[in-house]
């Protein structure tokens, strides 16, 4: 089964992360990586820009809206996103406490529609 | 009635409610074998005295009021189901009951019978520990749910599910036969230390307010000591719980830096504490029959002995986890046996024992590869050893461990 870990950033924690490479807490994410990598339950992950950089766009009675800024008006913010393969949930809420993550804001653990329904959506 | 005095009233009905829950759902569900309903009838009667008690007063017996409240409610249950559901033991219970006499004044204790109920084999180990914080000490799904890492509503699932089993699966409410009561304890043992580790490991402890799990473990072990007094291994266990529990404090510098057990100063740990598990662990040698609590409990009192003669006896803990070895290797003994063996011949030894382990076991244990790293890097092989680091900073839950293990790392 598929499980999406949804990271959620406070805005001190973008912040931080702005100065490139001096995030204090980049040691940790890095050890977090390689402790999902080999233990053979990583599918893929990435991080996204600062929610600033974000565009929102709308089709509304065939008229385009776009809006500057992220999508949701929320104080902490989808900062990146992790899959991973792993046997039940439990084991999904396990990995979710270990990112570092969860203890500088939020991680959501979200199942992946199962294959089937996927391949129905992407053809 | 004043305000105090209401917040008064609130007080005793709490420390009622915490003193005799375990007692009433015992003894109801023992005669009903409906734990669920139990719990109901309970609830019910707590509200009940919360209406009650401000105005009228508390009752003398105030168990007795609740138990009597409790049973008006499953009655109550019962007349407003359309279709009768309750159980047969339920109606019995109700029919005798109503005759009984002494009930108004005292009940069994029937706890003891309710712990094997919650830890027994046809009953999914991983429910053990929660149906005993639930219908021994009245915690609620939601709480249980925040220290297991499960969601609110699938531990209220896996809960009613357990109920269900034990209404119906023909569970039966009794203490085991001698034959088979060394493995049914065991359980029970096991499921009261799972709910102490998952205290100890909730360092942060959200909110203070809150009883702590670790407390409520101790406190189960207190009752099951005071049900079953001549248990070596009950005692073994108290006295494990009461030694780790009189250093916990101490596991944090004033900053809320992570100090580890050889850094920490013996002077600031609880005397009262470690004296307490000395005497039960002294009581529980008396019996001759050694098991794996008191062997914990005796690597325990090693580290505790540091205290006064300032040295660990590393070779004796070695020894001590060998034993434990030899009654059931688990991967976290072998990962202590390797620590402690590294302590007292030298890091490559405890290296040895730590290869000798299957590393698919190890891919997700934290202390397996902070040993490791640790030992690798006493041996000066860096790049192996910063390997180690990342895979236990990378497993770590704990942000104050992760920072201490970044440190270290370098």
């Amino acid at each position: 089964m598929q499980f999406a870990l949804l990271i959620y950033h406070s805005p001190e924690e973008f912040a931080m992360r702005k100065n490139d490479y001096n995030d204090p807490h980049l040691g940790a994410w890095r050890a977090y990586y390689k402790a999902l990598v080999e233990a053979g339950v990583y599918v893929g992950a990435d991080a996204l820009e600062v929610p600033e950089t974000g565009t929102t766009v709308r089709v509304k009675e065939g008229k385009r809206r776009v809006q500057d800024g992220p999508y949701a008006d929320t104080k902490e913010q989808l900062a990146g996103f992790i899959i991973l393969e792993l046997p039940s949930v439990d084991a999904a809420l396990e990995w979710a406490a270990r990112c570092p993550g969860a203890s500088l804001g939020a991680v959501e653990v979200r199942p992946l529609a199962p294959e089937a329904k996927r391949r129905g959506f992407t053809g | 009635m004043n305000e105090i005095n209401q917040e008064d009233t609130h007080r005793t009905i709490e420390r009622v409610a915490r003193e005799s829950y375990g007692r009433l759902v015992a003894y109801l569900s023992s005669r009903t074998r409906d734990v669920a309903g139990a719990e109901d009838a309970l609830g019910n009667a707590l509200v009940a005295a919360l209406a009650h008690w401000p105005q009228d007063g508390v009752p003398q017996n105030p168990e007795a009021w609740l138990l009597t409240a409790a049973r008006r409610s499953l009655i109550d249950v019962i007349r407003h189901q359309q279709v009768v559901l309750a159980s047969e033991p339920t109606l019995q219970f109700l029919k005798e009951s109503s005759t009984e006499a002494a009930l108004s004044t005292e009940f069994p204790d029937e706890r003891l019978k309710l712990l094997f109920v919650c830890a027994h084999p046809a009953i999914d180990p991983a429910m053990h520990t929660p149906l005993m914080l639930q219908t021994v000490l009245g915690l609620d799904a939601a709480r249980i749910a925040q220290s297991f890492l499960i969601a609110p509503k699938t531990m209220g699932q896996r809960l009613f599910r357990a109920k269900t089993k034990i209404r119906s699966g023909g569970i039966p409410f009794e203490i085991p036969q001698e034959r088979e009561l060394p493995e049914r304890l065991d359980a029970v043992l096991e499921a009261i230390y799972a709910a102490f580790g998952i205290g100890w490991d909730d360092m942060a402890g959200a909110d203070q307010r809150r009883r702590d799990l670790a407390e409520e473990a101790i406190w189960l072990a207190r009752v099951l000591l005071q049900l079953m007094p001549g248990e070596a291994e009950v005692q073994g266990l108290l006295a494990l719980m009461l030694h780790c529990q009189a250093r916990r404090p101490t596991r944090r510098g004033a900053d809320g830096r992570y100090v580890p057990l050889s850094e920490q100063d013996p002077k600031q740990w609880s005397l009262p504490l470690i004296e307490e598990a000395e005497r039960h662990l002294a009581e529980a040698s008396k019996y001759g029959r050694p098991g794996r609590f008191q062997l914990e409990a005796a690597i325990q009192s090693v580290h505790a002995e540091r205290g006064r003669s300032g040295r660990t006896d590393w070779a004796a803990i070695a020894l001590f986890y060998e034993q434990l070895n030899r009654i059931s290797p688990t991967i976290g003994r072998r990962t202590g046996y390797a620590a402690a063996l590294a302590e007292a011949n030298g890091a490559e030894d405890g290296l040895a024992v730590l290869d000798a382990i299957d590393q698919d076991a190890v891919s997700a244990y934290q202390p397996y590869w902070a040993v490791r790293a640790h030992l690798l890097q006493r041996l000066g092989k860096g790049p192996e050893a910063q390997h180690a680091y990342d895979r236990a900073i990378g497993l770590a839950e704990d942000p104050a461990v992760r920072e201490f293990l970044l440190q270290k790392r370098g």
